[in-house]
């Protein structure tokens, strides 16, 4: 390896042996294609035509005027297939064709990054598996019909607690098996290096946009960025372009689920250091190192680990991260929807309840908000929760 | 009790023209007392070392066998606690390696230093964290000389000659070799690429080499012995008959042991 992928201590390459040569092939790969005029071309081409980008900072009126602050939402929710999970697929679907990779695999919780994949797998003509635990293939059967119909196979998990961190494991394993044609298109900022490094690499477009469009809106800088965090990616492709800015307060919004002393996927906020998918992160375990289950609402962020850079934002306290239970992303959900006329993911629902907390106490501040993905998918799951039959 | 080194039990086997038995089971599967029998068995069969699984609940390298051995030790409430008494209780009837099979997050949770020193403590003679490479190993290495205990580390078909070297100057004990593509699991047919594998590491080493994964049958047992290997490990064929006699424990025992008696025998061709 070129580099050790350590954020502080986090991150590294916990993987087996088998493993090593494919993450060395693909640092090798990644490193000589980020630079490159050509393949950045190719990638804004599609980005720009095919994914929609650049996407709107749109200042919603009625929702600032409601929370008594001004309040911008990053509308990665407007990409083709609803998430900002695109802008990461788009980057390393190419990559793998440049690399010459036949095959692609990836791991889905909610659906939506398995989507992406299943989509650009289709553009770039390669075949995709999709891994996904049996419990989100139940709780997300649209998304499944979607990756099926894209021609993708979607392959259910019966292992562990069925959900994204069993998706995980089964996909390293096939990489394990079929490292030399195989490329693992991982969805998040978590995983062994160089995936939290190059997921974030093309996550930084949501950021650029943004600085560029605040400055030209309000003429300085946000007072906070908001945004959820379930591996990690949307948040630090958003933050990464104001980690410098000291000025610029950087709040990420976990999976409370029940509450910290119920079930919950709040990782940064009540987890422990320990070693999952190949790196050095926090991650909710036991006292004996068994990795916990993980409980949200938002499959998205369902998740027991944490990308190792937000490990390290949070321990240098250049971020702040807290939990948004099941509840609070339920009324922000409804609140986004009926205020502004946009149904956000349940996933960025937790970061539009964030910002309501923020504002209460900051009034006056201007606040963006990194407005993830789109509600459809998660339709079934709200009117459950209302009681209502669709 | 005077524990035996990898090196002695290697040099035991060659002296006597066999290669090493090195069964698998992962301690507490299905619960604590049997698996402590299921080693017994494999004492009294031949077995020449021991390769002691402490169970994850993530275990990555390991396919559906090992996942559901892991699954049923840990319903036992198997922790890296109770794997050391296991371990101890082991010492209590042989004094052959015994090397524990783990997954790096067990080492970090419990503390390295008090893992090793556990390690010792109790009579292990190696650790091997799955997902632990020698990039990340430094800290582990340190602890584990500190406390005599000796680390293990794997080796694959994707593994370059530029790193096998560097992987074998930190291994002490014996260099797993995985002998397939893949994760745990028994297979039909050995690939020959194993074959060359052995070859190419003992041109470039002469660390005592174990084989492993999808080692499944007597007849695979003879080929990586014969290709030049000084021991072979047999997991999931061994867990598999556990999986499929777990409502009979004298059959379990008694088919564990019959298995493993075979598996001696392959070595000594
Ligand atoms: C819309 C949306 N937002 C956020 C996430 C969480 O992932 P990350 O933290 O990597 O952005 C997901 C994951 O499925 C998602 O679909």
């Amino acid at each position: 390896m070129i580099s050790d992928g350590k954020f502080g201590k986090y991150g590294g390459i916990y993987v087996p042996e088998l493993l090593i040569p494919a993450l060395e092939e693909l640092e090798k790969a990644f490193l000589k294609y980020k630079d490159d005029k050509e393949f950045n071309a190719e990638l804004e081409y599609y980005l720009r035509e095919f994914a929609g980008r650049p996407t709107p900072l749109y200042y919603a009126e009625n929702l600032s005027e409601k929370l008594g602050c001004k309040i911008y939402l990053k509308r990665e929710d407007l990409l083709h297939t609803g998430a900002h999970k695109i802008n990461n697929t788009l980057g390393q679907g190419l990559l793998a064709k440049y690399m010459g990779k036949e095959r692609l695999i990836a791991e889905t919780g909610a659906g939506q990054h398995g989507i992406a994949t299943a989509t650009v797998a289709s553009l770039f003509k390669m075949p995709a598996d999709i891994y996904m635990g049996s419990v989100d293939v139940a709780r997300q059967k649209l998304n499944v019909f979607r990756m099926e119909i894209s021609g993708a196979k979607v392959i259910p998990v019966e292992s562990g607690a069925k959900t994204l961190k069993d998706a995980m494991n089964e996909a390293m394993r096939d990489w394990i098996t079929n490292v030399e044609n195989t490329h693992y298109l991982l969805g998040s900022t978590a995983g062994p290096h160089p995936y939290p490094t190059m997921v974030k690499h093309f996550q930084t477009v949501i950021g650029k946009e943004t600085k560029k469009d605040i400055l030209e809106k309000e003429g300085e800088l946000p007072d906070a960025v908001i945004a959820c965090v379930g591996g990690g990616s949307n948040s630090l492709g958003i933050f990464s372009e104001f980690i410098d800015d000291k000025e610029v307060e950087l709040v990420g919004a976990e999976g409370g689920g029940d509450g910290l002393e119920g079930k919950h996927g709040a990782t940064l906020s009540a987890g422990t250091e320990g070693v999952l998918h190949g790196s050095l992160s926090f991650v909710l375990q036991d006292d004996y190192g068994q990795i916990s289950e993980a409980h949200s609402i938002s499959a998205g962020l369902d998740y027991p680990g944490v990308g190792p850079e937000h490990s390290y934002l949070k321990v240098t306290g250049r971020a702040k991260y807290g939990p948004i239970t099941d509840e609070e992303a339920f009324r922000a959900f409804k609140m986004l929807s009926k205020y502004e006329g946009i149904i956000p993911a349940l996933e960025s629902s937790h970061a539009v309840a964030m910002a309501e907390k923020y504002a209460k106490e900051n009034p006056g501040k201007t606040i963006v908000v990194n407005l993830s993905g789109r509600g459809d998918k998660d339709v079934n799951i709200i009117a459950d929760f209302m009681g209502v039959k669709l | 009790m005077n524990i035996e080194s990898y090196d002695a039990a290697f040099e035991r086997t060659k002296t006597k023209k066999e290669g090493a038995f090195i069964p698998f089971v992962v301690a507490g599967d299905p619960d604590f007392e049997t698996s402590l029998q299921i080693v017994k068995v494999f004492v009294e069969n031949g077995a020449d070392a021991l390769e002691i699984g402490f169970p994850f609940s993530d275990p990555v390298a390991d396919g559906p066998t090992v996942q559901l051995a892991d699954i049923r030790a840990l319903e036992s409430g198997m922790t890296a606690e109770k794997g050391f008494e296991f371990i101890r209780r082991i010492r209590e009837f042989t004094d052959i390696p015994v090397g524990v099979l783990t997954y790096y997050n067990l080492i970090y949770k419990m503390g390295l230093e008090k893992f090793y020193k556990m390690a010792r403590e109790n009579g292990a003679n190696a650790i091997l964290a799955a997902d632990l490479p020698p990039e990340e190993a430094c800290e582990a290495l340190e602890a584990a000389q500190k406390n005599g205990v000796q680390q293990i580390f794997m080796a694959a078909q994707t593994t370059s000659n530029e790193r096998l070297q560097e992987i074998t100057k930190m291994c002490s004990g014996f260099l797993y070799v995985v002998a397939v593509m893949g994760t745990t699991g028994a297979r039909a047919e050995l690939k020959t690429t194993t074959v060359d594998l052995i070859k190419r590491i003992k041109s470039h080493s002469d660390i005592p080499i174990s084989v492993g994964f999808g080692i499944s049958k007597p007849k695979h047992v003879r080929e990586v012995i014969n290709a030049g290997a000084d021991g072979a490990i047999v997991a999931s064929a061994i867990l598999n008959i556990i999986t499929e006699n777990l409502e009979n424990k004298e059959e379990m025992l008694q088919k564990v042991g019959k298995f493993c008696a075979e598996l001696k025998e392959a070595t000594k061709s």
